[in-house]
C-alpha cells in the first residue's frame, strides 16, 4: 500500500516536473522565478520599515479586487450613485464590507506608501544607483494621487462633490488657459453627471491599468539594481566563493516568510478600521458626504482626505491663488528631485551627521503639522502656523544641497549590522 | 543612536501634536449626550413606531427597505404590517412618502431631508438635542425655533408630547445680543421631561440604527475576523522562526 502511494506521488511529481519543462520551453518561468524571488539576494538585516512596500502591494490587491466588485452594483450617475453606494452597504450581501475595505484601502494605501518613502528619506533609498527606482515610485505616487482624486467622486455625496469642485478649479488659477482646461476636464461648466462618468472611467480602468504598469516597472528596476538595507550599504560587493552576497538571504523563502508575519499583523490593524471604526472618527469617511451632492449647498467646512491635506495646507498659506497652486505643485514633485539634492556620500540615517537627523525630523513635523492644519478652517492661528510651516518645508529640500555638502559622516561598515 | 533617532522624531511629532489639540478645541453649542444603544432592540422598536407616526410624513428613509428592518428589529411580517406600514406599501419597499418636493418647497421653504444617514452626517447627539431644543417663537413661520438649528424650517412636530416653552433671555448688557438661559413651561405636554427624552432618545437611537443597520454584525465579524488572524499570525510567527533559524 505504502509503496503503491509513493509511486503515484512519484509519477505525480514526474509529470509536473515535465510539465514545467514543457512550459520553460517555451516561457521563462523557472527563470524569472529564480530571478526574481528564489535566487533574488536582499539583506537580512532589514527591519520593519522594509515592510511598507509589500504592504503597498497587498493593500493594492485589496482595492483591485474589492474595486471590481463594487463596480458590479456601482452606478456611474449623478442620478443613481449615491443611492447605488446605499443599496451596495445595505442591499448587496456583504456589500458592506467590500465598501468598507475599499474606503479603508484607500487610506490605508497613503499611510503605507508614505511611510515606504520615508523608509527611503532614512536609509537613502533614492541614491545612486537606484534613482530611477525612486523616479518610477514618484510616478506612481502621482498616479495614486489621481486614482484617490478620481475615486473620492464617485460615491456622489457632498464633500465628494464640493472636493472635485474645489481642485478642478485651481486649474482655473493657470493664466490663459486655466479657465478653459478646468472646464475640458469637467466636461462641463460646473462638476456634473459627465465628470462623474469620465471620472469613473479614469478610476476604473485608466489609472489603475498605468498604476500596475508602473509598480511592475517599480520592481523591476529593483530586482535590477539589488535593495538596500538599514545600514545604506551594497551587499553584492562581499561574496562568498559561490557568488552569492554573504549579508544577503533569498527572497523566498526567507523575505517570504518575514513578509507573512508582516503582512498578518497590518491585517489585524486594518480588520480593527474596517469592522469597528469604518469612519475612522470622520478622517476615512467624512461626515459630510453622507449627504448626497447638492450644487446649492456647500458643506460647513470644505477640507480633502487627509492625505491631501498637507498639499492643501500648503495652497491656502499662500495669499495669491495661482501662486499658491505652483507652490502646492511644487510640493509634491519635489521629492523627486531628492536623488540630485542630497550631496552625502553616506546613505543610511545610522552614520549620517546631526544635521540630517535634525533636518529629516523637521521635515516630518512639518509634514504632519501641514497635514493637520490642512483639515481645520483657515482662522485664527493656523494660516501664520502653516505658512511657518510650509517654509520648513521647502526649506528641507532647497537646501539640501548645502547642508548634505560638508556633513561630518561617521564611518560605514562594510559589512551589514543587526 | 538609532533608537535614539527615533525617539527624538517621537517626541517632536507627540509636542507638535498636543500643541495642535490645544488650539482646536472648543466651539458651537454644548450637547447632552444621547446615550443611545442600538443593542437596546426595545428602543429600535419604540423608536421606529414614533419614526413611523411623527416623522415619515414628512422625511423619509429611501434606502430603508421596511422587510430588512424588520429582521433587524426581531419583528415578524405580521407585526411589520400592522405597526410600522400605514400607506399601501408592500414589506419589500423603502420607507418613501407620498410628499412631493415641489409641495414641501410650497409649504416650508425646504425640501425635509431623507433621513436614512442622517445619524452619519450629524451624529446622534445633535438630532437628540435638535429633538428637545424646540420653543415658542411666533415670528417664524411655524410659531417654533429651535436652539440647536436656529430658524429651523421645522415645525415642532412633538408639541403634543413636550409641550410648548417660552424662552428666558438675558442681555449681559446693553449692547449685548439677547442669550436664551431657562424656558419657562406654557403648556405641559403629555410626557413628564424624563418621558420625552426617552421618546427622543429611542427616535435617535433608530436613526442611529438605520444610518448603519450592519453596525452590530460588522462588530461580532470583526472580532472573529481579528481571532482567526491572531492565530495565523502565531502559525506565521512559528514558520519565520523556523526558516529563519539558521541565517547568523
Amino acid at each position: 500500500m505504502a509503496t503503491r502511494d509513493r509511486d503515484v506521488f512519484d509519477s505525480l511529481g514526474n509529470g509536473l516536473s515535465a510539465l514545467g519543462g514543457w512550459i520553460d520551453e517555451r516561457f521563462p518561468m523557472t527563470k524569472l522565478i529564480k530571478e526574481h524571488a528564489t535566487e533574488y539576494y536582499a539583506a537580512k538585516n532589514f527591519n520593519v520599515w522594509y515592510g511598507f512596500g509589500v504592504l503597498a502591494l497587498v493593500v493594492l490587491v485589496i482595492q483591485l479586487v474589492t474595486g471590481i466588485w463594487l463596480t458590479m452594483n456601482y452606478k456611474p450617475s449623478a442620478e443613481d450613485a449615491f443611492a447605488s453606494v446605499e443599496y451596495i452597504m445595505r442591499d448587496v450581501d456583504w456589500g458592506w464590507l467590500i465598501r468598507y475595505m475599499h474606503s479603508t484601502g484607500a487610506s490605508a494605501f497613503f499611510i503605507v506608501v508614505y511611510l515606504h518613502m520615508f523608509r527611503g528619506l532614512m536609509y537613502g533609498s533614492y541614491k545612486k544607483p537606484r534613482e530611477l527606482v525612486w523616479l518610477i515610485g514618484m510616478g506612481i505616487y502621482l498616479l495614486l494621487m489621481a486614482e484617490a482624486f478620481f475615486g473620492y467622486l464617485l460615491p456622489w455625496g457632498n464633500m465628494s462633490y464640493w472636493g472635485a469642485q474645489v481642485i478642478v478649479s485651481l486649474f482655473g488659477a493657470i493664466p490663459v488657459i486655466g479657465e478653459g482646461l478646468a472646464e475640458w476636464i469637467r466636461g462641463d461648466f460646473y462638476i456634473s453627471d459627465i465628470t462623474l462618468n469620465r471620472f469613473f472611467a479614469f478610476h476604473v480602468i485608466a489609472v489603475p491599468l498605468m498604476l500596475v504598469l508602473l509598480v511592475v516597472v517599480h520592481i523591476m528596476a529593483l530586482h535590477e539594481v539589488g535593495s538596500l538595507n538599514p545600514d545604506g550599504i551594497e551587499i553584492k560587493a562581499y561574496k562568498g566563493s559561490d557568488g552569492k552576497p554573504l549579508d544577503g538571504v533569498p527572497f523566498h523563502p526567507y523575505h517570504t516568510a518575514k513578509d507573512l508575519v508582516i503582512i498578518i499583523v497590518f491585517l489585524i490593524a486594518f480588520a480593527g478600521v474596517v469592522f469597528f471604526a469604518p469612519e475612522m472618527g470622520g478622517y476615512f469617511l467624512e461626515h459630510a458626504n453622507f449627504e448626497p451632492a447638492d450644487p446649492l449647498q456647500t458643506p460647513e467646512h470644505i477640507a480633502p482626505v487627509w492625505y491631501f491635506t498637507p498639499f492643501y495646507a500648503i495652497l491656502r498659506a499662500v495669499p495669491d491663488k495661482l501662486l499658491g497652486v505652483t507652490l502646492m505643485g511644487l510640493a509634491v514633485l519635489l521629492p523627486a528631485l531628492l536623488p540630485w539634492l542630497d550631496r552625502c556620500r553616506v546613505k543610511s540615517i545610522r552614520y549620517r551627521s546631526w544635521v540630517y537627523k535634525v533636518a529629516l525630523g523637521v521635515f516630518a513635523v512639518s509634514f504632519i503639522a501641514l497635514g493637520y492644519f490642512g483639515l481645520q478652517p483657515a482662522t485664527g492661528i493656523y494660516p501664520a502656523l502653516s505658512r511657518v510651516f510650509t517654509v520648513l518645508y521647502f526649506a528641507f529640500f532647497l537646501l539640501m544641497p548645502f547642508y548634505t555638502r560638508y556633513e561630518k559622516t561617521k564611518p560605514v561598515p562594510t559589512r551589514v549590522t543587526k | 543612536m538609532r533608537r535614539k533617532v527615533a525617539s527624538t522624531i517621537v517626541a517632536a511629532v507627540l509636542v507638535a501634536l498636543t500643541s495642535l489639540v490645544a488650539f482646536g478645541a472648543g466651539e458651537g453649542i454644548e450637547l447632552a449626550p444621547a446615550n443611545t444603544n442600538i443593542e437596546n432592540t426595545p428602543s429600535l422598536q419604540r423608536g421606529a413606531k414614533y419614526f413611523v407616526n411623527y416623522c415619515l410624513g414628512c422625511h423619509s428613509a429611501q434606502y430603508v427597505r421596511y422587510n430588512k428592518l424588520a429582521e433587524g428589529l426581531m419583528l415578524d411580517e405580521q407585526q411589520l404590517i400592522d405597526n410600522l406600514i400605514f400607506s399601501d406599501q408592500q414589506p419589500f419597499d423603502t420607507m418613501t412618502n407620498a410628499m412631493r418636493a415641489a409641495d414641501a418647497e410650497r409649504w416650508f421653504g425646504t425640501d425635509p431631508p431623507d433621513l436614512s444617514l442622517i445619524s452619519r452626517a450629524r451624529g446622534v447627539d445633535y438630532i437628540y438635542n435638535f429633538l428637545r431644543g424646540f420653543y415658542v417663537d411666533e415670528t417664524t413661520a411655524t410659531g417654533a425655533n429651535n436652539i440647536v438649528l436656529p430658524n429651523t424650517a421645522m415645525p415642532h412636530v412633538l408639541w403634543e408630547l413636550q409641550g410648548l416653552r417660552r424662552p428666558i433671555y438675558e442681555q449681559a448688557s446693553e449692547d449685548a445680543a439677547p442669550v436664551i438661559t431657562g424656558f419657562e413651561v406654557v403648556r405641559p405636554g403629555l410626557l413628564s421631561e424624563a418621558e420625552f427624552d426617552q421618546v427622543a432618545r429611542d427616535i435617535v437611537n433608530f436613526l442611529d440604527y438605520i444610518g448603519e443597520p450592519m453596525k452590530l454584525e460588522r462588530r461580532s465579524l470583526g472580532i472573529r475576523v481579528i481571532g482567526f488572524l491572531l492565530v495565523f499570525l502565531l502559525i506565521a510567527w512559528m514558520l519565520k522562526k523556523e526558516i529563519w533559524k539558521d541565517v547568523a
